[in-house]
């Protein structure tokens, strides 16, 4: 093997057998007591999935924990929208499912970039957290036998996603929030809504608190803890048009990785194939269509480029391209997201898309609907159908859904070791806000599952290795000269905002670096378009900082300064995504560079020199950041090239 | 097309009043919200405050967005929330009257954005079943028929948007309140802590000053998301039949 890993990169999987290593570990992991555990603050920074099953569990462990949401209620955060589903190997449906082929799927789903020992534990936990969510009283569906309903996903051959109606995300966040809330009642965990964090305090290398600003009178405040959790989600919203929430940013993943903490895989993008196509330039945010759909929806364009402009219901059967069916036929329609997402993307590049842009395939019910009938189709994808008849004023029982891959999440994140901690001792990161286990492409209804394994299963046994050392700590004060440096670098940052007072708003910023990035770092990348692109962000960066304009003062209620910190690091981190997608000079699962693909078109992956996670270390600003290398040993799977044909 | 906005503005420089605003050029396709994105990039390029008002999804489902549009929560269409109205559904030449959800319970913080956290302070009065992780049987281990499941999640499908206060004439949060306790009166999970749950859950909602319900039903109207006022007599007959037999109060 030719990668090395850097020595100060050290990912802690346990030694044993692949099926052995969680077992063991939580065999051998230090305790804290709970006469100790009350004598420990842990501060929580995000109210998602990840975020409230950690708050709610830590405190039901006994902890102090404070919780950060910049939201006015937990219950808001952007897991809500997720609509499909969770993946658990419960093999409820016999059909072959287990714990090994879970961990196998989401393997080779990531292209073989993931830690084979963080996903083993992923799978492993899946089950438990389906029994926790149903003891909670998440209504997931379930058949006339009152047992719970599964549905396949793709980039799997098994059904083993877990499902409530369209609503799935929704239904298990408030089962989280649920659970957050009594302990919030219990008093072992503080809420504190509408509260933004801006800094990571770090005092001798160890993380010991946060700068959160209040938003409600822009009050900087300190906050210790003898161990802050970042659960933060991801950073798709730096392409300005994606189907995150308006809120979602990278800041506290970013703060933090200012301050030392590495940055992993930042390149690893996810475009989710069916989302309804951009309509126009005012627009501020792209809506997902669940994946599920393609469990019945045949994706199709006219096989003539002159056809395309034609009603959809007008174009016979022998003149329509089903080109995934054609393409994969293993997998057909239900091949994972990349693959999807490219192939659309391709059919689209040959001139045969539609719609008035011609930048949409269908997606196209007709078949299932005379198979099933349209009451089973109503059934199944109702809510569906009526949100995006609202959008575009089309109704997909009468004609195909027209859709188009959009910005959907983002596989890399905060560098984390096995225990989810990062590079900075005490700072930890779970859910989408770390890199850890989806490798370069994560399976549909997988991000649910990572986000409530970390909150529920992993971090609250992780966490106690490292406080275990913390039971003489005692209480953290904010008055040292570290907590002071941290809010005056905080409020720097803000006049600095002010100090611009120039002529364009915030959102002009954020809409042109999200074209750079569509266009240069999306779907298709090549290093000729990222070298440009750096420079482009570069001098947009310059551009921002010199004429940005921003309304209202630092100590009001005023959401276009909080826009305004956001869009500053997006732009430094859109500069690091381009970074990382030129060096790695090889296609991978989100992460397609054009010159290296195979000559049906498919991702040319390069294992001999690839197979590494590039974990990113800040050098200050307008300094290049520094790559460190954590190769990956595959122990059990055998890497092979990923085939869905 | 072109629309005036006649917009309520509280905080900062205005004590609280409506203020107009022209829009020359509105995209019928564009959102609701999108539209007011507009304004404010106009009022930011004249160096005015822009308008605050809170979203975040844009899907409906978050709960986030908020707003009464002509007297409306959430605006004319049924089941919708404001961040999927679409400006196809205006006519050139209209004025569109935009006010913040209006009760003493939800005080306001600025412009059209107001506090919620009621309603979060009702749920941690008692809106969960009370297992901690760890705890749980196997998911197959409780069976729930069909159409009860089906039922609790109706229920278990509220955003916590507050459009029933803001719709009802007494500001009350019977709607919110009853879809919690209905969505886990319903399943078996949730039988343990019932009583003790619909007894707690109420005593806040009167705490947090949201008022009485007096059958007008307009909350289940205006609902984005539809739940039924079916859940409201639910709850009462849950409330009455509690308090006659709860040993815990």
């Amino acid at each position: 093997m030719a990668i090395n890993s850097d020595s100060n990169l050290n990912s802690k999987i346990p030694a044993g057998d692949m099926s052995e290593k969680w077992t063991n570990y939580k065999g051998s992991v230090p305790l804290v007591s709970p006469n100790n555990k009350r004598r420990i603050d842990i501060i929580i920074v995000g109210s998602g999935l990840a975020g409230a099953s950690a708050a709610a569990s830590l405190g039901e462990l006994g902890y102090n924990v404070k919780v950060f949401t910049f939201h006015d209620s937990p219950r808001r955060a952007h897991s809500i929208a997720a609509q499909g589903g969770i993946n658990a190997a419960k093999n409820y449906r016999n059909d072959g499912d287990s714990v090994y082929r879970l961990f196998y799927d989401t393997i080779k789903g990531g292209d073989y970039r993931a830690r084979e020992g963080n996903v083993h534990r992923l799978a492993e936990v899946s089950t438990s957290i389906i029994d926790q969510c149903v003891a909670q009283g998440v209504p997931f569906a379930r058949e006339y036998g009152g047992l719970l309903d599964n549905r396949s996903f793709g980039g799997t051959q098994v059904s083993r996603t877990f499902y409530a109606r369209g609503q799935t995300g929704q239904q298990l966040l408030i089962g989280a929030y649920q659970a957050l809330s009594r302990q919030i009642s219990l008093g072992t965990v503080k809420l504190y809504n509408r509260h933004e964090m801006l800094d990571v305090v770090t005092v001798d290398g160890q993380c010991r608190g946060i700068i959160a600003r209040n938003l409600l009178n822009g009050e900087l405040e300190r906050h210790s803890a003898h161990a802050v959790v970042l659960c933060t989600g991801g950073y798709g919203n730096v392409f300005y048009l994606s189907t995150n929430a308006m809120m979602c940013n990278v800041t506290a993943a970013w703060r933090a990785h200012r301050r030392g903490a590495y940055f992993a895989n930042p390149c690893y993008t996810q475009i989710h194939p069916t989302c309804i196509p951009v309509s126009g330039e005012y627009q501020s945010k792209l809506t997902l269509m669940s994946e599920s759909l393609r469990n019945d929806g045949r994706c199709w364009v006219p096989k003539n480029e002159a056809d395309c402009g034609k009603h959809p219901n007008d174009i016979p059967e022998q003149d329509r391209d089903y080109y995934l069916e054609r393409r994969y036929p293993a997998f057909g329609n239900l091949v994972p997201r990349d693959i999807a997402s490219r192939a659309a993307k391709q059919v689209c590049d040959e001139g045969r898309g539609v719609g008035s842009t011609r930048l949409a395939v269908y997606l196209d019910f007709a078949d299932a609907i005379k198979r099933d009938g349209q009451a089973a189709i109503s059934a199944r994808y109702g809510n569906l159908f009526e949100m995006y008849e609202k959008i575009t004023g089309e109704d997909p029982n009468k004609q195909p859904m027209r859709i188009y891959p959009a910005v959907h999440y983002t596989m890399g994140g905060l560098w984390v070791d096995y225990e989810l901690m990062t590079n900075i001792p005490g700072l930890y990161a779970c859910g989408e806000a770390n890199f850890s286990d989806h490798g370069a492409n994560r399976l549909g209804a997988s991000a649910l599952m990572q986000g409530l394994a970390d909150g529920y299963f992993v971090l609250p046994y992780t966490i106690g290795s490292y406080l275990s050392k913390e039971i003489r700590t005692g209480a953290i004060s904010t008055d040292s000269p570290e907590f002071e440096a941290a809010e005056k670098s905080v409020r720097d940052n803000i006049q600095r905002l002010y100090a611009a007072n120039g002529k364009q708003s915030v959102e002009s910023f954020h809409r042109r670096l999200g074209k750079i990035m569509w266009d240069k770092c999306g779907m298709g990348r090549t290093a000729e378009g990222l070298t440009q692109a750096i420079a482009e962000i570069q001098a947009l960066r310059e551009e921002f900082w010199s004429d940005v304009f921003l309304p209202g003062t630092a100590d009001e209620f005023n959401p276009e300064l909080e826009k305004a910190l956001r869009v500053a690091d997006f732009i430094e981190l859109g500069q690091l995504m381009c970074e990382d997608a030129l060096h790695r000079n090889e296609s991978c699962g989100g992460h397609f560079r054009e010159e290296y693909q195979t000559e049906d078109g498919e991702a040319d992956r390069d294992d001999e020199n690839f197979m590494y996670v590039a974990a990113w270390e800040w050098k200050g600003e307008n300094q290049k950041a520094e790559l460190h290398k954590e190769a990956l040993n595959y122990e059990v799977v055998k890497v092979q090239k990923r085939s869905y044909k | 097309m072109k629309l005036t906005l006649k917009i309520w503005r509280q905080g900062g420089k205005y004590k609280g009043e409506f203020v107009n605003y022209e829009l020359p050029d509105v995209n019928p396709d564009m959102s609701f919200l999108e539209m007011l994105d507009v304004l404010n990039e106009q009022l930011i390029s004249r160096r005015e405050d822009p308008v605050s008002f809170e979203h975040d999804c844009r899907e409906g489902i978050c709960g986030t967005c908020s707003m009464v549009i002509d007297g409306r929560p959430h605006g004319p269409m049924k089941g919708t929330t404001t961040c999927q109205v679409h400006m196809r559904h205006y006519n050139d030449g209209e004025t569109i009257v935009i006010e913040p959800f209006r009760a003493m319970a939800f005080p306001v913080v600025k412009d059209l954005v107001v506090d919620r956290s009621a309603f979060d302070r009702i749920i941690q009065s008692g809106g969960y079943v009370s297992v901690n992780t760890g705890q749980a049987q196997d998911a197959n281990a409780i069976p729930i028929e069909k159409t009860i499941a089906s039922e609790a999640f109706d229920a278990a499908t509220c955003i916590g948007c507050g459009a029933c206060v803001a719709a009802c004439p007494n500001a009350s949060a019977m709607l919110f309140t009853s879809a919690k306790v209905s969505h886990l009166a319903l399943l078996p999970q949730g039988q343990v802590e019932r009583k003790r749950r619909v007894l707690n859950m109420i005593a806040q909602m009167d705490k947090e000053g949201f008022g009485q319900c007096s059958n007008v039903k307009a909350c289940e109207a205006e609902c984005p998301k539809e739940i039924s006022v079916s859940n409201i007599a639910r709850l009462n007959r849950e409330y009455i039949s509690a308090s006659l037999t709860a040993d815990v109060k």
